[in-house]
């Protein structure tokens, strides 16, 4: 520590990525200073949301024992939806949630469980302000020295950047401009409570297991998706758009939230349930592209949301897990280097040893495959259109199944050449 | 109250805000507002804070806001003169997120 720090290490927000840094480096003794706009941690933070459970085990398997989840989440389901009709498909796998070393995933609520972790920060020596906002960077020489809160300058020898999606602090520093609206999308959610048998008959679960849903088609053709998480007591409801679509569409974010709540196949799961809150939030979707291009600068580590970590396979959405791996990659970086020029790049190398860049890198290709703009529309249609068709029973002569799914396909507006195509940018990307 | 189709201003009085009444965090300029064609605010605000009064300029509420930044983001002919957090302890505060 230098003669004018008064921390080893500033964090600037209070969500995974900050408080696993925070985490492992209190415990290893280094003096630590979390810094939380809001009144308490999570308080500003949304997820739609589950997090994956390898990571908080990678962080400090104890930390398992006592999480603050909602549910184990043994239901991976995936909706498909065209007008008032709807397919899903349940993957129930009761393995999941067996025993605490299997669990693969739980659903959480933000202000819950930041707070929890904040706490179990603190109990190994992490400071933790909250109510105080982080408005700039103190640089000298092209380093970050420490941060400055109102009226207050505070030096540190790391400043780590966990602020999140729209990170003052990395713009701060010169290492993103404004976001572009390409890689951005706007997410909303209601959390609807009921209770908790109403949800395990209604979803099919065993006492603590959850549900994950993945939903297509529900967006008006918007490149986007909504999403359904069981919690312990409420079920969390959402839409993620692209901010710019809305706009060439015409209607209103909140509009087309709304429909969906009230769609014939979402309405039951609902029913009877109270709306307590209503959230919004950025989501990075440009996966690896959508990444800064420097992720450190002299004194500084951008973690989480504020280095665009967020993987979007369209079947499942990763953030949380990878905000805690980067959190993790950052501490060791700083306890592993005395130099603190070298420290950005011993950053990256963390990275790659956890895993976290080389993953990045894997699932580029879902962002192409997502970027097929059929994918919103004319592709849940004609997966209707072919069910719609099988299922039709009315004492006719059937046709044959060929000349029926040709229907199905003219009917989506889709053609059969565009289909080879899109399928073979498919394989291609993933 | 069961589901049902609701608006906005009614799902933000379900919030908890602590609104700042000394500092608005988003700054408009009317000017530069009333002149816009695209006004992408109108739609992608998920509270709905920007809306046109009866002369067809563009007004903003911060009370509601949700500190998304989509607004931040789709301002295409820099209206939005400041955005910043609200400052700290104001704004909203989520108790499920």
């Amino acid at each position: 520590m230098g003669e004018e720090n008064q921390f080893d290490a500033v964090v600037v927000g209070a969500g995974p990525a900050g408080l696993a840094c925070a985490y492992l480096l209190a415990k290893a003794g280094k003096a630590v200073l979390i810094i939380e706009r809001g009144d308490a941690p999570g308080a500003k933070n949304v997820t739609g949301g589950r997090i994956y459970a390898y990571a908080l085990n990678l962080l400090d398997q104890e930390l398992l024992e006592d999480a603050a989840w909602e549910r184990k989440v043994s239901h991976e389901e995936i909706m498909i939806i065209d007008g008032k009709r709807s397919i899903t498909i349940d993957y129930h796998d009761p393995s999941l949630t067996e025993g605490d070393q299997s669990i693969q995933s739980y659903t959480v609520l933000r202000a819950v469980f930041d707070q929890w972790m904040a706490g179990k920060a603190e109990e190994v020596g992490a400071m933790l302000v909250c109510g105080i906002r982080v408005d700039d960077l103190i640089q000298r020489e092209g380093r970050v020295v420490g941060v400055i809160a109102g009226e207050d300058e505070i030096y540190a020898e790391m400043v780590i950047a966990a602020d999140g999606v729209n990170s003052i602090m990395a713009q701060k520093a010169g290492l993103i401009s404004d976001l572009k609206k390409e890689t951005v999308g706007v997410g909303v959610k209601e959390v609807i409570e009921l209770p908790a048998k109403t949800i395990e008959e209604r979803f099919k679960l065993s006492q603590n297991e959850g549900s994950a849903r993945m939903i297509l088609g529900c967006t008006q053709g918007i490149h986007g998706g909504g999403f359904l998480y069981t919690n312990r007591e409420s079920i969390s409801l959402g839409c993620v758009f692209m901010p710019q679509e809305i706009v060439q569409h015409g209607q209103q974010v909140h509009d087309i939230f709304q429909e969906l709540k009230m769609h014939p196949a979402i309405y039951p799961l609902i029913q009877d349930g109270k709306t307590v809150e209503y959230s919004a939030h950025l989501v990075s979707e440009a996966g690896l592209r959508g990444m800064p291009a420097q992720l450190y600068k002299e004194g500084l580590l951008l973690v989480g949301d504020s280095a665009g970590l967020v993987i979007n396979t369209g079947y499942s959405i990763r953030g949380m897990d990878l905000a805690i791996l980067s959190g993790i990659a950052a501490a060791r970086a700083i306890l592993g280097e005395n130099d603190r020029s070298k420290i950005g790049p011993a950053y990256l190398a963390e990275m790659e040893k956890i895993c976290l860049l080389p993953t990045m890198r894997l699932s580029d290709g879902y962002t192409q495959l997502l970027d097929i703009p059929r994918i919103y529309s004319n592709y849940p249609q004609l997966a209707i259109g072919v069910m719609q068709r099988l299922y039709k029973v009315d004492g006719q002569i059937p046709q044959n199944l060929k000349k029926q799914v040709m229907e199905a396909i003219d009917e989506s507006g889709l053609t059969l050449w565009q289909m080879i195509k899109d399928g073979f940018k498919g394989v291609r990307s993933i | 109250m069961s589901i049902r189709v609701m608006e906005a201003a009614e799902l933000l009085s379900l919030n908890k805000f602590n609104v700042d009444e000394e500092e608005a965090h988003i700054v408009l300029d009317k000017e530069i507002c009333s002149r816009c064609q695209e006004r992408p605010c109108l739609l992608v605000c998920p509270a709905v804070l920007y809306r046109l009064d009866k002369n067809g300029d563009i007004s903003f509420d911060y009370a509601g806001c949700l500190e998304c930044g989509t607004c931040r983001v789709m301002c295409t002919n820099r209206g939005i003169i400041k955005w910043e957090y609200p400052r700290g302890t104001f704004g909203i505060s989520y108790r499920y997120g």
